[in-house]
């Protein structure tokens, strides 16, 4: 199946390396190592680059920064505190709907729902709902989702007004139709890792559960989700991780009001769309603060990454322990 | 875990019989979740149907020559297209392939067969791991710091750059899976006729993870063709062709597809929004394809 040095000449093949084998051999080798020296260096460098440029934003402005709500280029007043309740809190909006959506995904495709080939195109079908721009989803949100959420959005503030989550009208973007979107963007990264942690929990455990005489859902909810728990939870942590770090539908969609509210309907900001926005036109003074800006999301998804993949590792060895 | 498994168990009341009836109370539970489970199933399609439809609909109705080829109009302009966009987001994703799969192979190889266990490849995987969570915007900050800021101008490198920090974790981590995946016996062969460490690598092992690797570099070229957000202030956008007189501009603000969808989502022209959705249809076409295209090549052959 494979050739080796061309079969043709088979003396060649026996024939002891050359010199100029063995230089090829320490070059490639050398070069291969400094390939994954360069790795590591892209993220160090990364890291070292963003930081320092951050750091003088965070000698002058400090915990003010964190905790200031107005961003005033004018009067150089900087604060962040409006951009990260936003990111959290449509993040961990996004995460309800899609991890609620994606988990049931995942149930769907790997509890014999459907055939095994139709469960294969279902499979790539969500898989592509990822390949899909984000800028994309922002477009079709903008003409979409918020002409379609508006009218129920005011009859639930209407009728509902008196509760913080409908205290106000939707006018255009806001935090909901943000949230939806962003949901949608999360959902193929919670059912595909959640598929994985399905998939973990040998078939025999399901077996025995059956022959037990559970009805199809009780084997799911009672044994399967409970065995895939770890990795289901890694799953929904590593979608709220992209969720915080999602960029474009946001910046088309939230509307870019800074803001702390908890209304689904009222305009909002975050980290990401504040620096896909203010970037472009800033001088060297608000660059500064953008990079501390910078600093802190990359902190924040950085931490939620981890877990996650800790998360997942954990699960991965559990799962090897039982196989 | 055996354990819940018993509890579970041990809520069933009797075993009479073995046939359920489809009305007793937990069987009906049964196929009400089941069909709530479709149900779920259903309407999470609809979003993927509804901007599939919608970018045939509204885009498809402006695409033509024109489109794909002419320059972006300005404000009240009618016509245009988007020609200078898609030869930018061509040239961007281009330099971000010359930097990333090189580097990300050659990594791979050094992760999978050289030295996997190494403090170094650990390291670099992590590094890897890392980097595939980074939010594209950071890539974005990171080139704007790295190429804006020293060479003082927005530009087609500095785009490229910034997508190539998104593209080297997912080369990495799918070559070196695909690396992996060639069978120890056929290795051991290999070395065992005497080969170098070296002529294992690229006369076995490349070879044969050949399709592997090449499903991740068009999956990170798919990715870093629809990015928006690490552009926004590296590459700018720019409503002039890249190549013009036959001299590349390549230092200067540079359009790209995911750009311009996104400039002209944001104006209150009828005619530049009906070219976004245009654009947006020619953009996940090329994404969808590159996608699909590297899914029958890395498919396992049976």
């Amino acid at each position: 199946m494979i050739e080796l040095t061309g079969g043709s000449r088979a003396g060649s093949v026996s024939a002891p390396p050359t010199r100029w084998d063995y230089f090829a051999d320490r070059a490639f080798r050398g070069a291969a190592r400094g390939a994954a020296w360069l790795i590591v260096l892209l993220l160090a460098f990364l890291l070292y680059s963003i930081g320092a440029k951050a750091w003088v934003g965070m000698r002058t402005h400090g915990v003010g920064f964190l905790i200031g709500s107005t961003w005033d280029v004018g009067r150089q007043q900087f604060g962040i505190l409006p951009h990260i309740w936003g990111t959290l809190y449509s993040s961990l909006l996004a995460l309800t709907i899609g991890g609620f959506f994606g988990v049931v995904m995942a149930i769907f495709l790997t509890q014999d729902f459907l055939p095994p080939r139709l469960a294969q195109v279902f499979r790539v079908i969500v898989e592509l709902l990822a390949a899909i721009p984000s800028v994309v989803y922002g477009l079709w949100g903008l003409f979409v989702v918020v002409p379609a959420m508006r009218p129920i959005a005011d009859a639930l503030h209407a009728h509902f007004g008196f509760i913080p989550l409908f205290g106000s009208t939707l006018s255009g973007p806001g935090m909901a139709p943000a949230a939806l979107v962003l949901a949608i963007m999360i959902l193929p990264t919670v059912a595909a890792v959640s598929q994985d942690a399905l998939r973990l929990v040998p078939y025999k455990v399901k077996e025995a559960a059956y022959g037990l005489g559970t009805t199809r859902w009780e084997a799911i909810l009672k044994v399967m989700l409970p065995a895939a728990s770890t990795g289901i939870f890694g799953a929904l942590v590593l979608g709220f991780g992209r969720a915080l770090g999602e960029t474009m539908a946001l910046a088309m969609l939230i509307g870019n009001s800074n803001q702390i509210s908890l209304s689904l309907f009222s305009p909002g900001n975050t980290l990401a769309a504040l620096l896909a926005l203010n970037f472009p036109e800033a001088g060297a003074r608000e660059v500064q603060v953008l990079m501390f800006a910078a600093l802190v999301l990359l902190s924040i998804t950085l931490i939620v990454n981890v877990i996650g993949d800790l998360i997942m590792a954990r699960s991965a060895r559990r799962a090897g322990a039982r196989a | 875990m055996n354990g819940r498994a018993a509890a579970g168990a041990s809520e069933i009341p009797g075993v009479a019989r073995l046939e359920r009836s489809p009305f007793q109370g937990r069987a009906l539970r049964s196929l009400v979740l089941t069909g709530g489970v479709w149900l779920a199933a259903l309407i999470a399609g609809v979003p993927l149907v509804s901007v599939l439809y919608l970018l045939i609909v509204r885009g498809g109705s402006r695409l033509s020559l024109e489109a794909l080829t002419a320059l972006p109009p300005a404000g009240f302009e009618m016509g245009g297209g988007f020609g200078n966009a898609i030869a930018g987001t061509v040239v961007m994703v281009g330099i971000a392939g010359l930097i990333s799969v090189p580097l990300g192979v050659v990594a791979a190889v050094f992760l999978a067969e050289l030295s996997p266990l190494s403090r170094l490849s650990r390291a670099a995987r992590f590094a890897a791991k890392t980097l595939t969570g980074l939010p594209s915007v950071l890539a974005g900050v990171f080139a704007y710091a790295v190429v804006v800021l020293t060479t003082g101008s927005y530009s087609a490198p500095a785009g490229g750059l910034a997508l190539a920090v998104l593209m080297i974790p997912i080369v990495v981590l799918t070559a070196e899976e695909a690396i992996r995946a060639v069978p120890r016996i056929t290795r051991d062969a290999a070395y065992g006729m005497g080969c170098t460490r070296t002529q294992v690598a690229c006369k076995v092992l490349l070879p044969t993870a050949l399709p592997g690797i090449l499903t991740g570099v068009m999956l990170a070229v798919a990715r870093a063709a629809g990015e928006t957000a690490p552009l926004l202030f590296t590459a700018l956008f720019s409503s002039y062709w890249l190549f013009d007189g036959g001299h590349p501009h390549l230092m200067q603000p540079t359009a790209s597809l995911a750009v311009l969808i996104y400039n002209f989502s944001g104006m209150p022209f009828e005619n530049q929004i009906e070219l976004a959705w245009a654009a947006s249809l020619v953009l996940v076409s090329m994404v969808l394809v590159i996608n699909v295209v590297s899914r029958l090549i890395g498919r396992p052959r049976t």
